[in-house]
């Protein structure tokens, strides 16, 4: 799970070669609560990074996602539009938001690892 | 001003209770559960809600008082029969609404049901209005639980014997560990349920009970999502100062034999029931799941202003976006199609019947 990386706004990064699958993390969904409507950037759009690229609602409140790294988006995941609780179930697998074919690699290094998230969630939750 | 807690406050914690500040007190707006499965488990089962936030006003008096309290409320209280319960407003004179409430005969005078955020300007509007005259004591020693959803009748029935013979919109004293509670079959879910007045001291034994009898803790966030499926109003939002009952399509609730006669704002009540209103409150459900909040602005179809949305979330037990709103006149028809402005983007909807979930009250006789 080394390739996988994590921004401060709580998005998930797993790269696979020129591809990165991005989604936000079990640490965010449980931070809004029962999500239940999502918007997704359309396939083929270019986004910068730490761009306003969607939004996920829950219950209670709206919040925009953004993209912690640029690129073209190559597919974006229409189930979780059509069932936005598998982010909440699976935050991190099946509720991923989409696909980036990456722009510049170096981007990514300046994301931090899981161990470094997992003590920058928990010190922001406090 | 320091934020104020309820009795069930640590209970609320130890359930992993998520806490807002809601009319100055610090409330669960949900468990670990999650509003989602809170909302559910009250439609399936059933929901425990701690609402000891709300005031509860007593005034004792006998026929004076009724007749006072007429001058007030445009609801027929003297034809209320003892333990029958009826939802009031109290009103401004230009018609606009104070509060909305919730009021039952006793028999040694009323017991009136406030929100939590109104209830001190509630005490001295009526104060003012009653002149003095009468004792008003807006309880402190007392909570207030709603116990909502189809098994509610079977868990109360267990701690409480003869609760079911309560029919909706009714209330009665029962005993529970030698004190007495006051119990009413209502609520505010579109669900049979019940609210019970419980002394605080056994107030936490009594929802442990409940509990442990298969009930579950429900926060606010899941009482706002029932609620609005059921198409009920929720003060500050869907009706304030700025709205009068006949806007808010509430004129059920005013008793047609006092329509012709005198309360707060009747000038107004009888002029808008004669000439029609400007703007009236309708249910507004988006053709897609995108979720229109307060303020929400919304267009017709060539993409003039027509309303705005003043409760909107995603309804689960409907499985779509729900939205109540206030549109000018010539817009509330069933099935007008409207745009919401979301974001910048504009999205189709309808105005459509309320409620969005069929309730499921035990009625009894007592409706008009």
């Amino acid at each position: 799970m080394s390739n996988i990386k994590f921004s401060k706004e709580h998005e998930w990064i797993k790269v696979d070669d020129e591809i990165a699958t991005i989604g936000i993390t079990k640490h965010a969904t449980e931070m809004l609560g029962d999500v239940v409507f999502v918007e997704l950037p359309k396939k083929g759009s270019l986004v910068e990074k730490g761009g306003n690229v969607g939004v996920v609602e829950s219950t209670k409140a709206a919040s925009d996602v953004y993209t912690p790294i640029s690129g073209e988006v190559v597919e974006s995941n229409q189930s979780i539009i059509d069932d936005p609780s598998k982010i909440n179930s699976d935050p991190e697998n099946e509720g991923w938001f989409f696909k980036l074919k990456i722009r510049d690699k170096s981007e990514i290094d300046a994301l931090m690892n899981k161990e470094e998230y997992d003590k920058f969630a928990k010190e922001s939750s406090n | 001003m320091k934020t104020k807690k309820t009795p069930l406050y640590s209970l609320h914690k130890f359930h992993g209770a998520k806490f807002v500040q809601f009319a100055g007190y610090e409330m669960p707006i949900q468990y670990k559960t999650g509003i989602i499965e809170e909302h559910n488990l009250t439609r399936s089962k059933s929901g425990i809600f701690d609402v000891s936030h709300m005031g509860q006003l007593f005034i004792k008096g006998e026929k004076e008082l009724t007749k006072d309290l007429e001058k007030i409320f445009p609801i027929d209280l003297l034809n209320l029969q003892i333990n029958q319960s009826k939802y009031s407003f109290l009103m401004k004179d230009n018609g606009g609404i104070y509060d909305d409430l919730i009021i039952t005969k006793l028999e040694d005078g009323f017991m009136i049901i406030l929100n939590a955020a109104c209830k001190d300007n509630d005490l001295r509007i009526l104060n003012l209005k009653l002149g003095n005259k009468y004792d008003l004591k807006l309880s402190n020693d007392m909570s207030l639980i709603a116990i909502q959803g189809p098994d509610a009748i079977n868990i109360l029935e267990k701690l409480v014997p003869k609760i079911s013979i309560l029919k909706f919109m009714q209330g009665n004293k029962f005993k529970y560990h030698g004190k007495q509670l006051y119990i009413t079959r209502s609520g505010y879910t579109g669900e049979d349920g019940f609210e019970v007045s419980i002394p605080n001291v056994i107030v936490e034994i009594f929802t442990k009970n409940l509990i442990e009898l298969g009930s579950n803790l429900v926060g606010l966030g899941a009482r706002d999502t029932l609620r609005l499926e059921a198409g009920l109003c929720l003060y500050g939002h869907d009706i304030n100062e700025e709205t009068s009952p006949i806007e808010a399509n509430l004129k059920w609730a005013i008793s047609k034999n006092r329509i012709d006669t005198e309360f707060l704002g009747s000038e107004t009540i009888k002029k808008q029931i004669v000439e029609g209103v400007k703007k009236l409150r309708v249910g507004i459900k988006p053709e897609s799941r995108v979720i229109a909040r307060e303020t929400t602005k919304i267009f017709d179809e060539q993409n003039n202003e027509i309303g705005k949305i003043t409760s909107g979330t995603f309804g689960p037990s409907v499985q779509s976006s729900v939205a109540m709103g206030y549109v000018g006149n010539a817009f509330s028809k069933i099935n007008t199609k409207i745009f919401l402005e979301v974001r910048g983007k504009k999205y189709p909807a309808n105005i459509c019947n309320l409620p969005f979930y069929k309730k499921s009250y035990v009625k009894g006789a007592i409706n008009e």
